[in-house]
């Protein structure tokens, strides 16, 4: 078990005081902020960015740890006392954790929602601490043009399994691509797309981007009042789940975590399909499966175990690979490169204080999360009555001020007000967001290596198809642009006479 | 994030009924919910401006100049995604326009358009008079007029959160936010 001796020492780094108590506020202003009705996870951690600056590399990234499972959790709360999914992935929350709200059990649903999301969530890191160091040691052997593949397909797959339309999603991936070409060419020094401006020679920041398009832009297409009415309970009571409901729910935290673990490992939106796959199957097996949509309490607590397992297991392609597979991800890629941290197959071996120090940050955010969202939970609902008008101007004030902390600059308090613009109307027009964050953030990576690959083949892109991995990546990559064309023509065909099943689809909230 | 108006949002479904509805029944109730949907116009135009970017980064990449694969000019990449970009603006443009995932701007819209004049002028009013004033006119501005509040409850909200951004950013972090006091 020598390979276990850094995981140990990481958490002599994650225990200290300082890095505790970062984690604790991380925790606790990802649960504020990301209780916000409209904002999930993504719109959370990039409003909360700046936070995150002037920190120590470490204590930073457990801080971050901390952010991502507060907003997480912020977004289970508004389903259940809301109705108001925070995002995709907690949308099934809704169905029984509602219902169960109206029956006077919110608190119990809440309690189940944070003890399956804990048992997810640990048993995904676990999961990680084992498979990362492997993955990273088969992906070490990975040259420049499996990293052109491999990018190209991450971008590929997340545009596709977007919600929306797909070519839209892939034209935000295509304006992410080009927005990172702005400033200085890496291979010849010279500008591009700058138009003679000083502040943009060295290119645009990730994190104003982020800010701009999913803070800023939620916020003004939440201005534009559409909300479902919704009141929070003025109390609510018995967080602490019963011992017959915790024995209800055991089996199904016990089933999501698994599904909601080896389904996160797939780019896309893992998260999204393993909380749905969860609350099928918990569904499917019940005894009763007329109780689900009623308040069942495995129809909570399989879902939301799912989705953090997934959302946890989602780390793996970005620590080993350096290819982040959600827009959530995206954004922890960009955090972490900010903290100097770049992630890929070289951080377990050339860094292991770092990794190891992310990793372990994620089971502290984690126990903290449990800790804090229990006796909390009276504190969100307070803040879930406040009005919605009060709530938007102060978020708004938030992002601008915390992105002129960045660089202290007012020129990225501009671009946070620009790329909130293009956010809305994008929101607007039906484009993800999503996909234009994660091809910027991925741009610089696949350009230089795609520019240097074909340096090796001599300029002929055959060469990709030479060598067995990047060969199988495009491959993947030719099946999954080609075969939604395909799978629709083939459908459209047959549907001709048999009337379409109207499929619902919800706008993800980012 | 939204001001509380008071129309309801479901008025076909008394508040009881909420109770009883099963996850399909509530889905399409969301789906009834959305906004309305724009026309083929807005999706023409969305892709007439998809395409105009990709245009415009076709030419832009063409004048830094192209090289060859084995030794590229700075325009190669930004060539390759711009000629991307028409294409898939094309397609758009001709097989999306029925797609009906755009959303129609109502007079809703001019709710975020107000937030966004706020936003622009404190951006620029921040570096010659401090934040403090334009962050009191946005507070306003949101809460008054976007939100509905009273006035009462909008002048002694918006003074205090400037005063706690005045404490946690002035006071407290001693950042260097342009500031008036």
């Amino acid at each position: 078990m020598d390979f276990l001796n850094p995981v140990i020492n990481g958490f002599a780094v994650v225990l200290e005081p300082t890095n505790l108590l970062y984690c604790l506020v991380g925790v606790v202003i990802g649960m504020l902020i990301g209780v916000l009705p409209g904002l999930g996870p993504a719109a959370t951690i990039a409003i909360l960015l700046p936070l995150t600056y002037n920190v120590e590399p470490v204590t930073a990234i457990i801080m971050l740890a901390g952010i991502f499972y507060g907003a997480q959790y912020g977004g289970t709360i508004t389903s259940v006392l809301l109705r108001l999914p925070g995002e995709a992935s907690s949308v099934v929350t809704v169905f029984d954790g509602y219902q169960m709200a109206r029956q006077g059990k919110a608190g119990t649903a809440l309690g189940l929602a944070s003890i399956g999301s804990f048992v997810g969530g640990t048993a995904s890191i676990i999961g990680l601490t084992f498979l990362a160091p492997i993955v990273a040691s088969f992906a070490l052997d990975f040259g420049a043009p499996e990293y052109s593949a491999l990018a190209l397909l991450g971008i590929l797959l997340v545009a596709t399994i977007s919600s929306g339309a797909k070519t839209k999603a892939l034209i935000a991936a295509a304006l992410g691509l080009l927005l990172a070409t702005v400033g200085r060419d890496v291979f010849t020094g010279e500008s591009r797309f700058t138009f003679g401006s000083l502040e943009l020679a060295d290119g645009i920041d990730f994190v104003p981007i982020a800010m701009g398009i999913f803070g800023l832009g939620e916020i003004l297409y939440n201005l534009e009042e559409r909300h479902r009415a919704a009141k929070a309970p003025s109390k609510v009571a018995n967080v602490w789940p019963s011992r017959s409901d915790l024995k209800q729910a055991a089996g199904s935290i016990g089933r999501g975590s698994i599904l909601g673990f080896f389904l996160g490992i797939l780019p896309g939106g893992g998260a999204t399909i393993s909380s749905m796959a969860s609350y099928a199957m918990e569904k499917k097996r019940a005894k009763q499966p007329e109780r689900f949509g009623k308040g069942a309490p495995e129809g909570v607590a399989g879902p939301e175990t799912a989705n953090n397992a997934a959302a946890t297991s989602s780390f793996i392609p970005l620590l080993t690979l350096g290819i982040p597979a959600n827009a959530t991800m995206a954004l922890m890629f960009g955090a972490l490169l900010i903290q100097g941290v770049t992630p890929g197959p070289q951080l377990v071996e050339e860094n292991p204080d770092l990794f190891w120090g992310v990793v372990n940050s994620m089971y502290i955010g984690n126990i903290l999360l449990l800790i804090m969202s229990l006796p909390l939970v009276g504190l969100f609902v307070k803040i879930l009555r406040v009005r919605a008008a009060i709530l938007a101007p102060v978020t708004a004030l938030i992002t601008l001020l915390g992105a002129y902390t960045i660089n202290n600059s007012m020129f990225d308090v501009t671009l946070v007000v620009v790329f909130g613009v293009i956010g809305y109307l994008m929101k607007k027009f039906g484009f993800e967001p999503g996909p234009l964050v994660l091809a910027f953030v991925l741009g610089s990576l696949l350009e230089s290596s795609l520019r240097r690959s074909l340096l090796v083949f001599g300029g002929d892109p055959t060469g990709f198809f030479g060598r067995p991995i990047s060969a199988t990546l495009l491959a993947v990559f030719v099946l999954v642009a080609v075969l939604p064309g395909i799978r629709s023509l083939l459908a459209k065909r047959r549907a001709a006479a048999v009337a379409e099943p109207g499929t619902v689809q919800i706008k993800e909230k980012v | 994030m939204i001001p509380v108006k008071p129309t309801p949002a479901v008025p076909a479904v008394p508040d009881g009924d909420l109770d009883d509805l099963t996850p399909e029944q509530l889905a399409a109730q969301w789906e009834e919910e959305k906004p309305p949907a724009a026309g083929a116009l807005a999706n023409a135009a969305s892709s007439l401006v998809v395409l105009g970017v990709g245009v415009g980064a076709v030419i832009l990449s063409l004048a830094m100049g192209l090289g060859t694969p084995a030794a590229p000019q700075p325009g190669l990449w930004p060539f390759m995604i711009s000629c991307v970009m028409v294409a898939l603006g094309l397609f758009q443009l001709v097989i999306g326009r029925h797609n009906r995932d755009a959303e129609k701007f109502t007079r809703m819209s001019t709710a975020p358009l107000t937030g966004l004049v706020t936003l622009a002028l404190m951006v620029a009013l921040m570096p010659t008079i401090g934040f403090e004033l334009p962050a009191l006119a946005l507070c306003i501005v949101w809460m008054r007029f976007l939100g509905s509040e009273t006035w009462r409850s909008t002048l002694v909200v918006s003074a205090v959160v400037v005063g706690a951004f005045y404490g946690l950013f002035v006071l407290a972090l001693n950042t260097s936010i342009p500031h008036l006091f």
